[in-house]
């Protein structure tokens, strides 16, 4: 199946990845509206120091720490992608403590999400990867 | 369906029979399913509630979710699986000659192969005067939340025998509905378990700025009736009792007919018993502790669904090991993040400022262990290099005491991770 991956020679470090992510998944149709003046909570995460950086998104894992550790039941696998239902977290970060890839972080409610690689939201299709101005991240098979 | 009309296929599906209906008969079911659609399974529960899941009472009392959302998979579990769920029975006794279990309706069940699947009970230490509390309550199950409940009043004084993880999430999750909360344990901290007397003394902190108040290196002497006196003279009125004393695994299947025990029911990396043909799984099992080098009881939900998962793919026929348990936690109390995994010996490094406290336990040239309060993002890597028992040589680990990210690994070592299928 199709996954978000990394060229971290190509990244540049300039955040768009977050700020398309947190726009996607905004629901909110302009991207000022959505982002202006605000502190946002992007689903990945550029990483790195003063010599690399990269972005980090789930790795939707063959076999997810977080789906097996979810101590509320909120974290499932389905068709290659594992997603959260936010109805039932209770933001306790166990998904946090297991995930190798330090994947999820919580929204501004406390409440955990991540990335559903934007399939459900009006994006269609990762936004972080279409924004992305020097192809660090493509979303492809391999 | 008498048996001459049973046909080939039919005799050569398996009886799997999960004694329990927790996290790690889930796991177990899940485990085998993915290898066999048709094996037959029982489940046998105690609770007369489907699956939910346990460590949300206090969030269910908190108005953190409800009756629904805490249920830990989707109503339709069962029969979408194909499980027969037996409500309100126990097994009394596993009869391995006769390969048959007496169950506590009267009924016999005939297995291939059990998980036992059992949980632990709380421990109430004998304490005089205990008949004479009327309101007394435990913290472990659905029915213990729904019947404490019942009492909560905001003038009601409650007293929680207990500062561990149980005891502490039922003083947040009560807090806003009722009077006035304290907590008393013999240990000298809070959380003694998994935090040091430092750490410790940061939770407790937080947690009496939010009204919960403290009795430690102290426990009760006697009740009577609503008055609990203290070994050390000092005396607490109170409306409601909670005990979250501690918990013990419940072994008595296994022990009576001979199998290995010590804590716990103990297993090996496949989750068998020293009997042929029964597993255990879940807080109920003693099994290996990689931080340890040991067997352990890991009373965590992570370790129960994995156990009960392995369990479940052994059982149906395929050949798996579970040998990464290690004991890790994540807590929070009144928006104060706790986490903790591993082992706590070697040399120390720590990371503190404002009321952040992160604390690393570096042992044989590994990350055997660590402590995080206040500052948890990302914990997750730290986890993995204890589990993996990542050589610190290999990777720049300094770089990420203050802020845990992939950069402490090698590029090479991200390219894989980051740009493969993992």
């Amino acid at each position: 199946m199709k996954r978000v991956y990394v060229n971290e020679e190509w990244c540049l470090g300039c955040h768009l990845c977050e700020y398309n992510c947190a726009w996607a998944n905004s629901g909110i149709k302009e991207m000022s509206d959505a982002l202006k003046g605000r502190k946002i909570y992007p689903r990945i995460h550029v990483e790195g120091d003063d010599k690399i950086t990269f972005a980090v998104s789930c790795r939707h894992c063959e076999d997810p720490m977080c789906v097996k550790s979810c101590i509320a039941g909120a974290i499932r696998k389905e068709d290659g992608v594992v997603r959260i239902n936010r109805e039932k977290c209770v933001g306790c970060l166990t998904c946090v403590l297991v995930c190798p890839y330090g994947a999820l972080t919580p929204a501004e409610d406390g409440i955990m999400q991540k990335c559903e690689l934007c399939l459900t939201n009006s994006c269609g299709e990762p936004a972080c990867v279409k924004g992305c101005p020097n192809h660090a991240i493509v979303y492809e098979e391999r | 369906m008498p048996a001459e009309c049973v046909g080939d296929k039919e005799e050569a599906l398996k009886n799997h029979v999960i004694i329990g209906n927790g996290t790690a008969a889930v796991g177990c079911i899940e485990g085998i399913r993915s290898i066999s659609s048709e094996d037959r399974i029982t489940v046998i529960s105690k609770e007369p509630h489907p699956v939910y899941s346990r460590p949300l009472i206090s969030y269910y009392l908190e108005g953190k979710t409800d009756l629904k959302r805490m249920l830990y998979r989707d109503e339709d579990f069962y029969k979408k699986n194909g499980v027969d769920i037996r409500y309100g029975v126990t097994a009394e006794h596993i009869d391995t000659a006769k390969k048959k279990i007496k169950l506590s309706d009267g009924t016999t069940l005939k297995y291939d192969d059990i998980c036992v699947a059992a949980g632990s009970s709380p421990f109430v230490p004998p304490m005089q005067g205990l008949d004479s509390v009327e309101k007394k309550f435990g913290f472990m199950t659905l029915d213990d939340a729904l019947s404490l409940e019942k009492e909560l009043t905001k003038e009601a004084r409650v007293l929680i025998v207990g500062a561990g993880l149980i005891g502490l999430k039922c003083a947040e999750g009560i807090k806003e509905r009722v009077g006035s909360i304290t907590v008393c344990d013999l240990a000298d901290r809070v959380l003694s378990s998994i935090l040091d007397s430092e750490c410790a003394g940061i939770v407790q902190k937080h947690l009496e700025a939010h009204g919960i108040s403290f009795l430690l290196s102290d426990s009760v002497a006697k009740f009577e009736g609503n008055k609990a006196i203290m070994k050390s003279g000092a005396e607490v009125e109170f409306d409601i009792l909670v005990l979250a004393v501690g918990v013990r695994a419940n072994i008595g299947l296994i022990k009576e007919i001979g199998g290995t025990v010590n804590r716990g029911i103990v297993v090996n990396e496949e989750q068998k018993t020293s009997l042929e043909d029964i597993y255990a799984a879940g807080d109920c099992a003693e099994g290996y502790d990689a931080s340890i080098d040991a067997n352990r009881v890991l009373a965590i939900l992570p370790n129960a669904y994995m156990q009960g998962r392995t369990a479940g793919i052994n059982m149906a026929g395929g050949t798996v090991t579970f040998d990464t348990g290690i004991p890790m936690n994540s807590i929070g109390f009144f928006g104060l993040h706790i986490m903790s995994a591993g082992a706590y010996d070697g040399e120390r490094k720590e990371i503190r400022h404002g009321d952040v406290l992160k604390r690393f336990f570096v042992k044989d040239g590994k990350l055997g262990g660590y402590m995080l309060i206040g500052e948890t993002d990302r914990a997750g890597i730290y986890t993995a290099l204890v589990r993996e028992k990542t050589p610190l040589s290999e990777i720049n680990f300094d770089a990420v005491t203050e802020k845990a990210g992939s950069i402490v690994f090698s590029a090479d070592s991200r390219r894989k991770k980051f740009g493969g299928t993992v």
